[in-house]
């Protein structure tokens, strides 16, 4: 019997279903992963927005000589002997003689309205005053951080019902917010501060920022750059175009596919052995993290560096030895620039995923609460030797604090860092596409 | 008397011959690529190597440059000399050997730089030019040689892996006689070329037979027929036969040879 071409027979009939079932499955798949990217964004997004807001009270603050400067010579060293504490009264007045100003009646006390000014908000006075002497004397007008609860309270986070069930704010503070922003004096501005403040203790989420945190990440990826790239790739070279192939080759291969597969947190513990407990680096440090980060790091980009090399035609190689190149020359003149996109990007991967590593950084003492900006070079600490944190572990400390503001903070960090991690790879695809050549 | 002219003869053939190779054997690991193979190849003489696919034919080729260094399980013995100087012996640098003996690719293999640099590649590594203008003269007298010049001569900064396949071929002859080897080998040249970028290839070759001695690998008969004066067949490792082209095709004295080239084994 002879089959028709039109009627499709029951083999084809299956083969198609099998294969429309696969398609689907596939689909299903993808749904599901873009489902997941998109709630998560969302509720990082959602959560983390605001904390690039910050809410700030405009305040003109009598800085009258008997409160700032009790001696009444305008000494800088004398000066500092009023402490922050010595400022709460100016910042009390301040805001009370801003009510009276706008003709506001209020049943609260003058420490409740004091409260509504962020605790930091006496620091940023003082160090004014103490930077510059002369304003003694004056009304200066400050733009001083409002607390954490008023910012909440512009943010949506905290409402009158949430306030009065609340021991650090009431709904009269809120009303009183209220009347100032109507009034101009209360505002809500990009918050600068986030990315240059240090961390702040848990009682002024308000001005906790995560300057130290990118500083230090930022050593960070500079002491891996600059150590994991060179020895990755010179390793690479030697595995892939110098070594002979033998039993140890093999064993030496085995074992950096495995290494790329070990849980973060031993290198951790690695890290503390020998470069904290041996080697007596300093705890903290962006040296010791950046080490550890490295040996983490240099399995991944070792695999990257050898399947680009793998991928560069031998015929290029022959061409090479064949005009009289030595097995140097053909690898630096001709292998390693074809493979250059291929390295580059495995080290942008390499490097992204090291910033984004937590566990490791625990062990090695980077969890500390650092409030100092670590300098680069120090001749005590050595270069990148002073205490600092990272962005990941700034992430992992602030989501432990209790204050809601806090969670705020910590999707923020979140953000800044998946933009950084966005950046990084941006760049890892303009690099392989400006580099690519075809042959 | 008769001892005269035997002394004039040798006289005579060591200084034509360029190559020579005795009792060469080649392995891949267990596998006993070449055979016995011995050999005299004569300068200024294009000499043809044809034979059955996985004859060891583009083997042998490769160890008078000693590309087979680059493969981890080949080992060569034997003797293989060029003008008389083993090349095989400890002391000598494969790279300069290299440099002395070209080679071109049965896959055009142009690097994917310019026209010139693929060029002034070679000149460059062996410090061959003093300076700029020696370096434009090389490049241009080499593509010139590979008749690719007036093609070439106005895109001399494009890549040379635009260009098409037949001159992409001659781009790496003008490569390989840039550094001014005696030898040069070539391991199917054509087998990637269309017909006339093929004749083209061909012309070229019987030009080069001028200055250096060619040795070419080809599975086209009628190519080695058309290019080569002296043949050499290739069958199962052995170097069955070898001689002139012309006894080679219409002579043969092995009976395998004649199955070849009448098409019966291969």
């Amino acid at each position: 019997m002879k089959s028709s071409l039109l009627v499709s027979d029951a083999r084809t009939t299956k083969r198609n279903k099998a294969e429309a079932r696969f398609k689907a499955f596939g689909l299903g798949a993808i749904a599901v992963a873009m489902l997941a990217l998109v709630i998560l964004l969302t509720s990082v997004i959602g959560n983390g927005a605001s904390s690039f807001q910050q809410t700030y009270i405009t305040l003109p603050v009598e800085l009258s000589a008997d409160r700032v400067d009790k001696k009444g010579n305008r000494d800088p060293v004398e000066m500092a002997k009023t402490t922050t504490i010595g400022y709460a009264p100016v910042l009390r007045d301040a805001i009370v003689a801003e009510v009276a100003r706008l003709g506001l009646t209020t049943e609260l006390s003058d420490k409740d309205l004091a409260e509504m000014i962020s605790k930091e908000a006496a620091a940023t006075v003082r160090d004014r005053v103490l930077g510059n002497p002369d304003l003694v004397g004056q009304t200066v007008t400050f733009d001083l951080l409002a607390s954490g609860r008023i910012d909440g309270f512009f943010k949506g986070r905290v409402t009158m019902e949430s306030a009065a069930l609340d021991g650090n704010t009431s709904p009269d503070a809120l009303m009183i917010a209220q009347a100032f922003a109507d009034a101009g004096v209360m505002d809500t501005k990009f918050n600068w501060s986030f990315f240059t403040n240090p961390d702040a203790s848990v009682q002024r989420p308000e001005a906790a920022g995560l300057g130290v945190a990118i500083l230090g990440s930022l050593y960070m990826m500079l002491v891996v750059l600059f150590l994991a790239l060179p020895i990755g790739v010179a390793s690479s070279i030697y595995l892939e175009e110098f070594a002979p192939k033998n039993r140890i080759t093999d064993v030496i291969e085995v074992n950096i596919s495995n290494l790329a597969a070990v849980p973060s947190i031993v290198y951790g513990i690695l890290g503390l052995a020998i470069f904290i407990n041996f080697m007596e680096f300093n705890q903290s440090s962006p040296l010791v993290g950046g080490l550890v980060l490295t040996l983490m790091t240099l399995p991944t980009i070792i695999i990257s560096t050898r399947a680009a090399l793998k991928s560069v035609p031998p015929s290029i190689r022959d061409a090479a030895l064949g005009v009289g190149a030595s097995k140097m020359q053909s690898v630096f003149h001709h292998v390693l620039p074809l493979a250059a996109p291929g390295i580059l990007t495995g080290t942008i991967i390499g490097l992204a995923q090291a910033l984004g590593e937590t566990a490791p950084l625990l062990l090695i003492g980077m969890v500390a609460f650092v409030r100092e900006y670590p300098a680069a070079y120090t001749p005590e600490a050595g270069l990148f030797g002073e205490a600092s944190t990272a962005l990941p572990v700034q992430v992992f400390n602030w989501t432990q604090r209790s204050d809601p503001a806090f969670v705020e903070r910590a999707s923020g960090a979140i953000i800044t860092l998946l933009v950084f991690l966005l950046i990084m790879n941006a760049v890892a695809i303009y690099l392989r596409r400006r580099f690519e050549r075809r042959w | 008397m008769e001892d005269m002219t035997h002394v004039d003869r040798t006289m005579t053939t060591q200084q034509n011959i360029k190559i020579s190779a005795k009792d060469v054997q080649v392995y891949y690991g267990n596998n006993h690529a070449i055979k016995d193979v011995n050999v005299e190849i004569e300068d200024k003489t294009v000499t043809a190597f044809i034979g059955p696919s996985g004859c060891g034919k583009s083997t042998f080729l490769r160890c008078i440059n000693r590309m087979n260094d680059t493969i981890d399980v080949a080992r060569v013995t034997g003797d293989i000399r060029i003008d008389g100087e083993d090349i095989y012996d400890p002391k000598v640098d494969p790279v300069q050997l290299r440099a002395k003996v070209g080679m071109v690719f049965q896959k055009p293999n142009p690097f994917p730089k310019s026209i010139y640099d693929n060029v002034a590649y070679g000149p460059k590594i062996h410090g061959l030019a003093r300076n700029k203008t020696d370096l434009d003269e090389i490049v241009e007298k080499s593509l010139r040689k590979a008749a690719l010049w007036n093609e070439a001569k106005d895109r001399l900064d494009s890549p040379g892996t635009g260009l098409s396949g037949g001159q992409q071929q001659r781009l790496c002859i003008a490569r390989a006689i840039a550094t001014a080897p005696e030898v040069l080998l070539m391991d199917e040249p054509c087998s990637a070329l269309d017909p006339i970028a093929t004749a083209q290839v061909e012309e070229l070759i019987d030009e080069l037979r001028q200055s250096f001695s060619v040795v070419i690998v080809t599975h086209s008969m009628q190519q080695a027929a058309r290019v080569s004066q002296k043949t050499a067949f290739f069958h199962l490792g052995n170097l069955v036969e070898y001689d002139d082209t012309d006894k080679i095709f219409t002579n043969p004295q092995d009976p395998r040879t004649e199955s070849y080239i009448s098409g019966r084994i291969g």
